[in-house]
């Protein structure tokens, strides 16, 4: 049943590619579809690590908060003359430390993903206008190398696009090949049964947050050397993008279930769309609610997906009752 | 602060009041800004620094709190009327929280005005805006015109469609179209004053139309989200992006090509015209009154409307040749 609805999505990606061709026929040449997995490409790392949160019955919503943090620092450490290898291991291990906070309140303060996430997704953005005073950093005060990195092309895909595909390998192995990726299944799936089997939920949540916080930090550092500009608000509001994408690619929100497969085609869905409304000539008061049709019919088409509900075996007893 | 300098500085304060009193002949005029430290109004300091020079009989007081709240402000003023200076200049944090303080001030015959961000009218005798919707809108069609002699086409690219300051001054910069002929407009697109949606917006118009020759980006995320995309689709020389900016965050941009120039209000001359207009007004030689026009010396002279506000100039054009300058400034 899992194949079919990717399938479904797979058509549904091709069906919006060619409708878009048809209005704008340049869009689909490979030059510029590598272009937008390249632009897609933060959707895609951050929509990964949301998912295997969501899998285990959470929600991380300080995604984009911790990207922007991320992002900051290593622009600052670029400014300070730090080399690129140890600035991308900085924010990996930093962006990774963010998301243990969040694990941490999770498991051992028992308070639920979601309010925890607002607060440090509050938090971290704070913490960005503390250390800048709401200053930018700017193109000019980065070095080349820093804003090439992402940029450098390796068979006619950005270094970036690259990046996302090695995530989407690494993270299809870690949740299909190993103990740990069942883990985050059972957590979700079943909490209870999950104990029973030797699993902590708390542990496994906190993973996941790592893991989210890890791949948000490495977004960061992307997208801060894409545009060449840090300062507070960026990525402001993408956590809802995030958790978007990983809706669109059928993760279901109660946790449990949901595929790499799915949330890279729900992210892909998504950067399509974004990348297509500027060069179709829709009217901009139309883009968003286009966008947001689309979420819709994609959960909609996720739900009738879903399978029959539980059939009432006493009903006989409930009349009695 | 050790005690020796606290005595130290008693004491200065003490000899400046008193040198003040002795040259009665000397206005005093106090440039009050939303906190001390910033760029920008360390750079009105010195326009108003060089208003004094030209003047003459004129000491500035540069002083503000040491974070922008209205607080902090109201302190200062107080303490400005206690040492009873003659005019007071003020960038305000609160449009309405400084109004009764500034009205005591006023009550003890000090002129007070505002600049750069206004107070309410009841708390001020005139507010001197940087510029204003017309003139903006005027530059920043004048700035893509400047550098297509042959006319070409030309895109907006603003923040939000509901973002009031880019709407009038796309509405101002259409009116003043039919003056620059063979300036055609093809698109208006909304980047929402985020980066990565602007740069997004940016390389859709680029691939839409392939003879674009000029993006006017009236808002400080887009313009610096449109040069990087243009500079990333190697396309500078063929398309330039202008609008309004900061002279920090465009530095590089305006370095490498991407960006042939761009406007934003002078500081500096802000400053040296805020102090031309107190020194007139507490001199009783202009009258802040609705249809007045006040002198501000280089800059020429401020029409004040029927809310006794008044618009400065054209922004400031910035290029290769001053960003330097400024960059370090703002």
């Amino acid at each position: 049943m899992w194949k079919s609805r990717e399938a479904i999505l797979a058509l549904a990606v091709l069906a919006l590619l060619a409708v878009i061709a048809s209005r704008f026929p340049a869009f689909i040449l490979p030059g510029n579809l590598a272009r937008v997995f390249t632009d897609t490409s933060p959707l895609i790392i951050l929509a990964l690590g949301q998912m295997v949160v969501i899998l285990t019955k959470c929600i991380d919503l300080s995604v984009a908060a911790n990207l922007a943090l991320c992002g900051m620092i290593a622009a600052m450490l670029n400014g300070m003359g730090v080399p690129l290898p140890l600035i991308l291991l900085i924010v990996l291990a930093l962006g990774a430390a963010l998301g243990a906070v969040n694990g941490l309140l999770v498991w051992k303060v028992n308070i639920p993903s979601i309010v925890v996430t607002l607060g440090t997704m509050t938090i971290y953005r704070g913490v960005i206008f503390l250390l800048t005073d709401g200053k930018w950093i700017n193109a000019h005060q980065m070095t080349d190398g820093f804003k090439a990195f992402p940029r450098t092309s390796i068979l006619g895909l950005p270094v970036m696009g690259w990046i996302a595909i090695l995530t989407v390998i690494a993270v299809a192995v870690l949740v299909n090949r190993t103990p740990l990726g069942r883990a985050f299944y059972a957590v979700g799936g079943n909490p209870h049964a999950a104990v029973y089997t030797g699993i902590s939920v708390g542990r496994t949540q906190f993973v996941a947050f790592v893991l989210s916080g890890a791949l948000a930090g490495l977004a960061g550092y992307l997208w801060v050397a894409r545009y060449a500009v840090a300062y507070v608000d960026i990525a402001g509001g993408f956590e809802l993008d995030v958790v978007a994408a990983c809706v669109i690619g059928g993760i279901a929100i109660a946790g449990g279930a949901g595929s790499v497969t799915g949330c890279l085609l729900g992210a892909l869905f998504l950067g399509i769309v974004k990348n297509a409304l500027p060069v179709i000539g829709i009217s901009p008061f139309w883009q968003m609610a286009i966008s947001g049709t689309a979420i819709l019919i994609a959960i909609a088409f996720n739900a009738r997906g879903q399978g029959p509900k539980g059939r009432i075996i006493l009903k006989q007893a409930e009349h009695r009752a | 602060m050790g005690i020796l300098t606290k005595a130290l500085t008693t004491a200065a304060i003490a000899t400046a009041l008193m040198t003040g009193g002795a040259h009665a002949e000397t206005k005093r005029i106090a440039l009050v800004v939303k906190a001390l430290g910033i760029g920008f109004f360390e750079a009105a300091n010195k326009g108003a620094q060089e208003a004094a020079k030209e003047l003459g009989d004129v000491e500035i007081i540069y002083t503000g709190p040491t974070d922008t709240t209205a607080e902090g402000q109201i302190e200062v003023i107080n303490s400005l009327i206690a040492q009873k200076v003659d005019a007071i200049a003020v960038s305000a944090n609160d449009t309405d929280a400084l109004v009764p303080t500034l009205k005591k001030a006023m009550d003890r015959g000090i002129t007070v005005i505002s600049w750069d961000s206004g107070v309410a009218k009841e708390g001020r005798l005139m507010q001197l805006n940087p510029s204003s919707s017309s003139l903006i809108g005027n530059t920043i069609v004048k700035l893509a015109a400047d550098h297509l002699p042959e006319g070409g086409d030309v895109a907006f690219l603003s923040a939000t469609t509901t973002s009031t300051n880019q709407n009038v001054w796309m509405a101002e910069a259409t009116k003043v179209l039919p003056n620059y002929p063979g300036i055609n407009v093809v698109a208006t697109v909304y980047g929402d004053d985020l980066a990565d949606k602007s740069y997004r917006e940016t390389q859709g118009l680029l691939q839409t139309y392939p003879n674009l020759k000029a993006i006017i980006a009236p808002t400080s995320v887009g313009i610096v989200a449109a040069a990087q995309a243009v500079t990333d689709a190697g396309k500078i020389g063929e398309v330039n992006v202008t609008g309004l900016g900061l002279p920090s965050e465009m530095a590089g941009h305006v370095k490498s090509g991407a960006s042939k120039s761009f406007a934003i209000w002078n500081p500096i001359d802000l400053g040296y015209s805020a102090t031309m207009i107190a020194y007139h007004l507490s001199n009783g030689d202009a009258k802040a009154e609705p249809g007045a026009e006040i002198s501000m010396g280089r800059m020429g002279t401020v029409k004040l409307d029927e809310n006794t506000e008044g618009a400065m100039a054209d922004p400031f054009t910035y290029d290769a040749s001053n960003i330097d300058a400024f960059s370090s400034i703002f």
